[in-house]
């Protein structure tokens, strides 16, 4: 509950932030344009077309991450990526990466949890990258945006490179763990 | 309306009425969510389009290939690298800023860094990051992040 409250309070001074910055914005730009007329036309036809690009997928993103956001709850997350083993695991946390929303730094408490219950590191780190850079709401977005090839290129070679950083961390953090053991041991002997 | 946008509307519109089938109540309570969620982030994005409008009518489009395109080099890869791992805005505003840099002269493996980068590293979450998952753990995974951005735009760069 407190939470909850908290988050409101952190969610209205964000909004008030935002409107302040978007009338400071528009107070900039109808400064310049005014002093640089002959600016006025491309700046707005740039603005104009961009806003149509996105205004007409914006609200069926925003559908998708409303459904995500209800239906994958994070609890279920959790349990399922915390039992999850082997490199199975680590396509499991990609695609479970992908399908909740919000920023990145929701997803810090939900990678501690799975961390406690034991869940594989190369899995925690591929469950990151994932929601950090190939959420489907996003990946709309960038289809919109950058076009299917960019996208598609961009989406396979992310995948393909944090399978790669998700083992490679395990073992690194594995081997640094050993060694700490190792050199506590000898320290003992001594 | 073009293709993609027509394909996006379709693809959500089908998740909808899937989620209706399924349960009516979770999802009412995920329309309400979409809302609150659309006027949350229309501010920064109106910002971030009126930014646009103005970073292409006033800087001369061989200004911005000199830092981020072809002829910049790794050096003007690696501005845009850090640029992203510093940034701190909402990943679904990279987009259409990202589109505006490759308009305007940037080349494609500065716009994959910068995309990559932006979204998954946080240089102002890391101490977040350092207390949720610990320092080695942050720090790997922030500092192959980059690693692998770099490798991304470079191999897209050679692709696309």
């Amino acid at each position: 509950m407190k939470d909850n409250v908290k988050e409101k309070e952190t969610q209205r001074k964000g909004m008030k932030r935002d409107a302040i910055i978007l009338g400071v914005t528009l107070i900039i730009t109808i400064a310049l344009l005014s002093i640089f007329p002959d600016k006025q036309e491309a700046v707005i036809t740039t603005s104009w077309n961009f806003f149509i690009e996105m205004i007409l997928i914006l609200p069926a993103v925003m559908v998708l991450m409303g459904l995500f956001s209800v239906f994958v709850p994070k609890e279920m997350v959790v349990k399922y990526l915390g039992k999850a083993a082997g490199i199975r695991a680590v396509f499991l946390g990609i695609l479970m990466g992908s399908l909740p929303t919000g920023p990145l730094y929701v997803a810090f408490p939900m990678a501690s949890a799975l961390l406690k219950k034991g869940a594989k590191i190369s899995c925690i780190i591929a469950f990151l990258s994932a929601w950090a850079c190939i959420k489907i709401p996003q990946e709309m977005v960038e289809l919109q945006f950058l076009g299917p090839r960019f996208m598609a290129a961009r989406l396979v070679l992310t995948i393909v490179l944090v399978v790669i950083m998700g083992i490679l961390i395990e073992r690194l953090i594995e081997w640094s763990d050993k060694k700490q053991i190792l050199g506590g041991e000898e320290d003992a002997s001594i | 309306m073009n293709t993609t946008a027509i394909f996006i509307n379709v693809f959500a519109f089908g998740c909808l009425i899937f989620a209706f089938i399924k349960d009516q109540t979770k999802t009412k309570q995920a329309l309400t969510v979409a809302l609150k969620s659309f006027f949350r982030i229309l501010p920064t994005v109106l910002i971030i389009i009126i930014f646009i409008g103005l970073l292409l009518g006033f800087v001369p489009q061989n200004q911005i290939s000199k830092i981020v395109g072809e002829q910049a080099g790794f050096g003007g890869v690696l501005i845009v690298a850090l640029l992203g791992a510093f940034l701190h805005i909402p990943s679904l505003i990279s987009f259409p800023l990202a589109a505006s840099l490759l308009k305007s002269g940037a080349s494609v493996t500065s716009v994959a860094v910068f995309i990559t980068t932006l979204t998954m590293i946080g240089v102002v979450t890391l101490p977040l990051e350092i207390k949720e998952l610990g320092k080695k753990m942050a720090l790997l995974r922030n500092g192959i992040s980059f690693v692998i951005a770099i490798v991304i735009g470079i191999v897209m760069g050679v692709i696309l």
